[in-house]
């Protein structure tokens, strides 16, 4: 009862979310709400009984990717004037994407019905093993069974990353850095002279 | 708590119901209690160190002082800058103090006194840390207002910064005790080297102690981090345009999540409510007492940097994060992981 009561609960707002996502005028309370939505997601996977994921999209999504979305939002200077005189003109494109993904669930949806899809049946070999929590099935399959795959997609992020400093790292010249190692070894002894000059004298340094 | 409820005639729902209802009221009304009287305690420590008296008018010691600043700013006006994005502008403190609560759920007070027992406890505790960065951010964009705007980027670089160098250092904690679950953590704890409760004496796990320690600080904008309202640059950081009981929330919030900071470095390094050594006679006093006496120890600590280091420079701390904490962290992982693999498992 209360599992029902919860779903519907963390479905129907993670659906008003995201429609408000595409709705809201200011595209930080776009953000906002996508948020809100991964959030909810996030309710959902734990009534699924995957706590694991659960934890993950809100560590990930909510806690690093939302928060660069609402950086680059933030920092954005946006004419709302100029953006809805380009509704009229992008109307139709708009209308051709919709349709297109329109048409795609159909077909999915009706191939699927029709039988043509052969999905199989499980077999067992993916459920997890009694007693193993969430996080002991997933590991005792990403490091065994999945490794290189696994591993395969930690070097493309990797070069994703490798890439992406290359792509935008530039070279400036003229820009004064510390060398923290070279100030800390700097010694009294070679920073400071002791001098008695005589009056009237003066220092040469 | 819920066969007590049980025990009372009720069916077992309903006994859940009611006993989380009071393991929430049990966590946080003291919290709220501990979060007034831990600033008075900052205050006097820090007054102690540059050889003043701090507060000492309101009640005796001034004990009561905390007390007197939350209703000053109860019956103050909100004022909300007519610039400002009104809804956001009120829902950020909220957050902030929201999520300060919410990741208290998770902590063990005794063995199995814990309100949430859940098996990825320690990711619960990350996940809602990294939600910690909304309220700042929200509170900048929504004020509407240069320097609040300039403090909310800084922090949330800072934030983000620092959660990575924390992710690998929990990870390592993680590696060792063999479990996402505080309990467990703790109980991994137990005679760790000889006698000794907890990590800490561990040789490979003391770095790891030190560095989360320091990125606790940076983590809850704690001096010599605070800058995000380093009030030489930026007027008041983020909270510039707050005023009143939203004002507070933030004070409160800021607060709760040191003692947070101080109850993780309890649980995950010192042996939580585990008596530093293994010694029956240690074992009659509750765990909670020690658990409170080592956060008591942290925030200690924590008051004592405030009053003693100079805050850091802006690039001083995104090189420590990113060129220091980081590649260090990350070469623990790969030690603990390689000792235990080599220790435990075998090769």
């Amino acid at each position: 009862m209360i599992q029902v009561l919860t779903f519907y609960l963390f479905a129907s707002i993670m659906i008003a979310a995201g429609a408000f996502t595409i709705l809201a005028r200011n595209p930080v309370h776009s953000v906002l709400w996508l948020i809100v939505a991964f959030f909810n997601a996030a309710g959902l996977m734990v009534l699924a009984g995957a706590e694991f994921i659960a934890m993950l999209l809100v560590i990930v999504y909510v806690g690093a990717v939302a928060v660069l979305f609402l950086f680059v939002v933030m920092m954005l200077d946006i004419d709302f004037a100029e953006l809805r005189a380009g509704f009229i003109k992008n109307f139709p494109l708009g209308l051709a994407v919709a349709v297109v993904l329109l048409a795609e669930i159909v077909l999915g949806m009706g191939a699927y019905r029709a039988g043509a899809l052969e999905l199989g049946t499980p077999d067992g070999s993916g459920a997890a093993p009694a007693g193993a929590s969430n996080i002991e099935a997933i590991g005792a399959l990403l490091y065994s069974k999945y490794l290189f795959l696994f591993e395969a997609a930690g070097i493309i992020l990797l070069v994703a990353m490798v890439g992406a400093i290359v792509l935008t790292h530039r070279q400036r010249g003229g820009v004064r850095g510390q060398n923290i190692a070279q100030q800390i070894a700097r010694r009294p002894e070679e920073a400071v002279v002791n001098t008695q000059p005589e009056v009237g004298k003066g220092v040469s340094l | 708590m819920t066969a007590f409820f049980q025990s009372l005639g009720m069916t077992y729902e309903w006994a859940w119901f009611i006993a989380t209802i009071a393991g929430i009221l049990l966590i946080a009304l003291p919290l709220m209690l501990a979060v007034a009287m831990i600033i008075y305690v900052d205050r006097k420590v820090w007054a102690a160190m540059a050889l003043r008296r701090g507060p000492n008018v309101v009640g005796p010691w001034g004990l009561l002082q905390s007390f007197a600043d939350g209703l000053k700013v109860f019956l103050q006006e909100t004022i909300v800058p007519s610039a400002a994005n009104k809804g956001l502008f009120l829902i950020a403190p909220i957050i902030t103090f929201t999520v300060a609560l919410l990741a208290w759920a998770v902590i063990p007070f005794n063995s199995g006194a814990v309100l949430a027992d859940l098996n990825v406890g320690l990711l619960y505790v990350l996940a809602i840390s990294s939600l910690g960065v909304y309220g700042v951010v929200i509170a900048g964009w929504a004020s509407n207002s240069k320097y609040p705007f300039f403090s909310a980027m800084r922090a949330s670089a800072q934030m983000i910064s620092y959660e990575v160098s924390i992710g690998f250092i929990l990870i390592c904690v993680v590696l060792w005790a063999g479990s996402f679950n505080l309990g467990a953590i703790v109980e991994a704890q137990k005679s760790h080297v000889g006698i000794i409760n907890g990590f800490v004496a561990n040789p490979l796990l003391f770095p790891m102690w030190v560095m989360f320690l320091i990125s606790g600080m940076a983590e809850t904008a704690r001096a010599p981090f605070d800058l995000t309202e380093a009030e030489s640059e930026l007027v008041a950081g983020y909270q510039t345009e707050y005023s009143s009981m939203s004002f507070a929330l933030y004070w409160l919030g800021e607060y709760a999540n040191v003692l947070l900071m101080c109850a993780l470095n309890a649980v995950l390094f010192f042996g939580g409510y585990l008596p530093p050594l293994d010694i029956p006679v240690l074992y009659l006093v509750p765990g909670w007492i020690w658990l409170f006496a080592k956060i008591l120890f942290f925030f200690f600590i924590f008051s004592w940097v405030k009053a003693t280091v100079p805050r850091y420079r802006y690039d001083q701390l995104m090189r420590l994060g990113w060129k220091v904490f980081l590649p260090v962290s990350l070469g623990f992982v790969v030690l603990v992981s390689g000792y235990l693999m080599l220790t435990r498992y075998g090769v």
